[in-house]
């Protein structure tokens, strides 16, 4: 029982730290990088992933266990997974729309863009891939943790963006540039947990 | 028999995401103004970016809201605006469809050309290099940026200088805001003759640079019996609300930089 709470927590400290998606990983770049403007955006951005990953997780996880490998379709499971991940996201749309309009309109191309989003398609295959992820339990667990680091990862990354603003920066380094060299840098310190 | 598992397996799965969703759509439906899609129906779609709005839906919402006017849509024809002022319950109001023109003649064989530019062969790179490759400052540089902006496939490069056709053309200036030079006018369609010409050097300068640009000569303002031309800058300015349209400008320019009306 120890053992088993014991992994999980290491489930949940690797999604969130040591195998942060974005900084060890380098997976869903894209929203990171378009969505990071503004402290309120990147946490709302974090959520709706936090929410289709963590749905995504779920549904993959029990359509693999219960109708992929049991028919051995394991092939189809990068279609069957983008298909689901896609009809997911259409869903939180919708949803978004109705309740949350203001963030809606302020995630823009970046919520359907989370379709194509490979942090989430990358959550999904590497529970089905990796052996230790044998209980839907755990493959929640990895899921929603690899979500939190996302969001930790674009929200931090929001707060250095914001703060940017006001700095001095050289003329050569505005805009793009100085936001990858943050971007490394935080990853850099990330890799400092790993150890 | 084994292809139909996964057929089938996927059909499943394909099917029970499309009932979700079905339900989703009814759940999560939001009570839209139906003149919305009705307005949005009638703009052309093209997204130009004409309106000063994000697109056609946008505008079209934008018009419902009252924030636009019902002829906002510059790509719009004539019943179509009266069809969406219908909608609105407004008068339609009558507005004097736009064309855009490009205000240069220097063809290859008329500019002179300062370098061979060897690079990325868009305008506003070449542009970016000592204000363009050709002599003149004021030169369409024709490596078609217009061109690639167009929505409505109007704009073409016609031997080394931009041109738009003028029955595609609706005047919405998405060119003339990515012209690197600003060479590109938007003229109400009815104007009927325009000088295609943009550079304000003294004409002896002029005609070092380009044997096609405008040298100030005043001769047409002085033939022009509405008195529609003046010579402002070294070059010859056309006001559309006198001008007749006799062409007796074109005829009497040295340079035949002043052109009728397609």
């Amino acid at each position: 029982m120890n053992n088993y709470l014991m992994g999980l927590l290491t489930i949940i400290l690797g999604g969130l730290f040591t195998q942060n998606f974005i900084f060890s990983r380098f997976m869903g770049i894209c929203p990171f990088l378009g969505v990071s403007n503004k402290t309120s955006t990147a946490f709302g951005m974090g959520m709706a992933v936090t929410f289709v990953m963590t749905l995504a997780g779920t549904v993959t996880y029990l359509v693999y266990q219960y109708l992929l490998l049991p028919l051995s379709l394991t092939y189809l499971k990068t279609i069957v997974f983008i298909f689901i991940i896609a009809s997911l996201v259409q869903f939180v749309e919708m949803a978004l729309q109705k309740y949350i309009p203001s963030l809606y309109a302020a995630l823009g191309i970046y919520l359907p863009l989370i379709t194509t989003n490979c942090a989430v398609l990358g959550a999904v295959l590497l529970v089905v891939d990796t052996y230790a992820y044998q209980t839907l339990a755990e493959a929640i667990i990895f899921n929603f943790s690899a979500a939190l680091g996302f969001t930790l990862a674009i929200v931090l990354m929001a707060g250095v963006r914001e703060r940017m603003e006001n700095a001095p920066i050289p003329e050569f380094l505005k805009g793009f540039p100085i936001v990858l060299i943050s971007a490394a840098l935080i990853a850099m310190s990330f890799s400092g947990l790993s150890f | 028999m084994t292809i139909l598992i996964p057929i089938l397996a996927f059909g499943i799965i394909g099917l029970v995401m499309g009932i979700v969703l079905a339900v989703a759509s009814k759940l999560f439906y939001i009570e839209t103004d139906p003149r919305e899609e009705q307005i949005a129906e009638l703009l052309p779609g093209a997204n130009c970016g004409g309106c000063g709005y994000a697109g056609c839906s946008a505008c079209a919402a934008a018009i419902v809201k009252g924030e636009a006017k019902v002829d906002a849509c510059p790509g719009c024809n004539k019943e179509n605006i009266a069809k969406i002022a219908e909608i609105m319950g407004v008068a339609a109001v009558e507005r004097e469809p736009n064309v855009a023109r490009v205000k240069c003649s220097g063809t290859i064989d008329k500019a002179n050309y300062k370098y061979y530019f060897d690079g990325s062969k868009t305008c506003k790179d070449v542009a970016a290099l000592q204000g363009g490759d050709k002599m003149c400052a004021y030169a369409c540089l024709g490596y078609g940026d217009c061109v690639k902006a167009c929505n409505f496939n109007a704009m073409s490069v016609e031997n080394g200088v931009a041109r738009a056709n003028e029955e595609l053309c609706v005047g919405c200036g998405v060119c003339a805001t990515v012209c690197p030079k600003q060479v590109i006018e938007i003229l109400p369609k009815s104007s009927p003759v325009t000088v295609l010409c943009n550079s304000k050097d003294k004409g002896a300068q002029m005609k070092a640079l380009c044997s096609a640009g405008c040298i100030g000569c005043k001769i047409c303002e002085k033939t022009c019996e509405a008195g529609a031309i003046k010579v402002e800058d070294n070059l010859a300015k056309i006001d559309v609300t006198l001008c007749t349209g006799c062409g007796a400008c074109v005829e009497k320019c040295p340079k035949k930089v002043i052109s009728m009306a397609q």
